[in-house]
């Protein structure tokens, strides 16, 4: 048995930490959600509902999260579309160089979140480096503007920061399944691709939920991305949010915004659970 | 194609037109290490050969190769006159019990053993009927909705059975598939695994480091060795006529006696016997139970030439039930142990015998 003190000193620096980071925020926000901006840009602590009115009225904010969710279920799919074949490739197909293949997907991860926002910047802009390749070679004669500033950009660097996150999960599940599982189903006559379908994709499916997870809420509430390389037409959410905390000083609307994502992110979280729950095999 | 030649022996399970798979100079490496080196040996239909030897004896890797896990270094399989070893393992006409039984966690009792039906495109119509028959068969009928993971060892030793024969394989191959149960479930599934194969007609090869399963369960009993096929023979003949020293000591438990051998005499230390073999050193099995105490009473017939007679001193006694173990200090460093029916207490020195023929001469491991 541990004794008493012990356990408060494991358990009261968290809790503290948060209690005072994350809880304490949730509800000042969850206040300012109903309060709202006065004539001489104070803020007035009279509780109505007016912010989430303002909300479903105003096209703009829905539009900007539908917006966010189709960007965020684009890098959804294409993540597990990259993740998972070269997470089946290593897991499966790669004896010694496994552990290099998979440093090799771990290590941009190290490399600074700006440093490849900036990276793509260099890449898709007008004189970047792709349309100087694509004029270079006479495919194109004029530089391509869709490439940078646009919903596509957003995707394609979305995509790039955050399929190791959906990689890892998935690799981590088809480690876990058990090769004599593999050759019993060929052992009863199962060709290679009927074993993947029936034994190590069913095998592998709480992993892809978890990448998928973490691939659609981490896109869905990013804000550099489309600041670095979305321009107005790839504005997302998070964006709105900012400018609305920043230049455009409307704190209690930002609040709305950010509880209506809260709740979004956090219902998702939760259905994820329960499906993974449903698809783990003890 | 029959072979005429062959005819003349067809009682024997190994003649080459009799064979349904055929193992032809066998080899396989890990890396720089030989695992097998040169397997030859015939199965006959409906036969239960046992694969018997110790870890790294190479006798799980022998069956990896026949169910097509692993690839061949050298030789050939065959079975029912095709090349097996190029077929891929999903379309080898072969089915495996594995040691850790291998049931998909995600599906359940019934479509475990409804999944090689599955995989052979077979009548959907049929596939309940099949499964179920295949479930009876191994007394499983009531857990066909169950999850294997909610199963005893027992139990998912018996879906795995199951599985495995619902596709009616020609070759049964079985890795290890009661190790992992306790040693009265172990037994008892070893009598049903016998009167099942006999039930299904089955060629089963089956693999263990187990030698009294194997005497127990096997038509024939292959003992590796290293790599090599040291010897394959029925039960009671490789108990009784181990061709090697090895075999006579993996196999039962023996005396190894080494021998100098000049014209028909045989003499390991005081002990001396008849023996048929050619001169020079020689080593002999001679198996615990073939050496009888001789009662202590004056006017004893003498030893006739088929028999050995030597003296000794009991040096150590273990009660064993049926059967005490004895150790017997003959001299001259010769020590042999005895299993005495019944003996008594034993003290100093006693007559012991044994008949001749019994000590069987062998190979000395590593003659090959």
């Amino acid at each position: 048995m541990y004794s008493r003190a012990y356990k408060a000193t494991v358990t009261i620096p968290p809790l503290l930490w948060v209690t005072v980071f994350l809880l304490v925020p949730y509800a000042i926000l969850f206040c300012y959600s109903f309060w709202s901006v006065s004539p001489a840009q104070t803020i007035a602590h009279n509780w109505s509902l007016q912010n989430y009115a303002q909300l479903i009225h105003n096209s703009l904010y829905i539009q900007v999260l539908l917006r966010s969710m189709r960007i965020a279920f684009s890098v959804t799919l294409l993540a597990l579309a990259l993740g998972y074949p070269l997470a089946y490739y290593v897991s499966f197909y790669t004896q010694a160089r496994k552990e290099l293949l998979y440093q090799l997907v771990i290590i941009p991860l190290w490399a600074s979140y700006l440093v490849r926002g900036y990276a793509w910047k260099t890449i898709l802009g007008s004189d970047g480096v792709l349309n100087g390749l694509l004029q270079y070679f006479h495919i194109t004669h004029q530089p391509l503007e869709f490439l940078l500033y646009s919903p596509f950009a957003v995707i394609l660097t979305l995509t790039h920061i955050y399929t190791p996150f959906v990689f890892l999960p998935i690799y981590a599940s088809l480690e876990h399944v058990p090769r004599t599982l593999v050759e019993a189903s060929q052992d009863l006559g199962a060709s290679p691709w009927a074993t993947f379908r029936r034994v190590i994709l069913p095998l592998s499916l709480p992993g892809v939920l978890a990448g998928a997870t973490f691939a659609f809420v981490l896109s869905l509430g990013d804000f550099l991305a489309p600041l670095l390389v979305g321009g107005s037409s790839g504005v997302m959410i998070s964006n709105i949010v900012v400018s609305l905390f920043g230049a455009a000083y409307n704190w209690p609307l930002g609040a709305a915004i950010s509880l209506c994502m809260l709740l979004i992110v956090v219902t998702l979280l939760f259905a994820a659970e329960r499906l993974e729950k449903g698809l783990t095999v003890q | 194609m029959p072979n005429p030649t062959s005819r003349d022996t067809a009682s024997a399970p190994t003649v080459e037109s009799d064979a349904l798979l055929r193992v032809k100079e066998l080899a396989k490496r890990y890396g720089p290490r030989p695992v097998l080196r040169g397997i030859s040996l015939d199965v006959a239909p409906g036969e239960f050969l046992t694969v018997l030897g110790e870890s790294g004896s190479g006798k799980t890797t022998l069956l990896r190769l026949i169910a097509g896990f692993e690839q061949l270094d050298g030789g050939q399989i065959w079975m029912g006159g095709e090349r097996l070893d190029p077929v891929p393992a999903y379309r080898r006409p072969v089915n495996t019990v594995f040691q850790s039984y291998a049931l998909f966690p995600h599906l359940s009792v019934f479509d475990n053993v409804a999944y090689g039906l599955h995989a052979a495109r077979a009548d959907a119509k049929e596939i309940p009927g099949r499964v179920a028959n295949a479930l009876a068969m191994v007394k499983m009928a009531d857990f066909a909705k169950s999850a294997p993971a909610r199963l005893s060892g027992g139990q998912q030793q018996r879906v795995a059975l199951a599985r495995a024969l619902v596709n009616r394989p020609q070759v049964l191959l079985l890795d290890e598939p009661l190790s992992a149960l306790d040693a009265n479930l172990r037994r008892q599934m070893q009598v049903e695994l016998k009167s099942l194969q006999r039930e299904v007609g089955i060629t089963f090869i089956f693999v263990t480091h187990d030698q009294e399963e194997a005497m127990a369960l096997s038509d024939r009993v292959a003992l590796l060795r290293a790599g090599y096929l040291e010897q394959i023979a029925g039960p009671r003949e490789i108990y009784g006529k181990p061709a090697t020293a090895y075999a006579a000591q993996f196999i039962g438990q023996t005396n190894l006696l080494h021998a100098e051998v000049r014209d028909g005499i045989a003499s390991s230390g005081p002990i001396v016997w008849r023996t048929f073999g050619p001169s020079g050193r020689a080593t002999y099995s001679l198996r615990q139970e073939s050496i009888r105490l001789l009662p202590e009473i004056p006017g004893l017939p003498s030893a006739d030439v088929a028999t050995a007679r030597f003296r000794g001193e009991v040096r150590n006694q273990s009660f064993g039930g049926a059967m005490d173990l004895i150790e017997i200090d003959c001299g001259s460093g010769c020590t042999l142990r005895a299993r005495i029916p019944m003996p008594g207490i034993l003290t100093g020195q006693r007559e012991f015998e044994f008949d001749a023929n019994e000590a069987v001469r062998v190979r000395e491991s590593g003659d090959d």
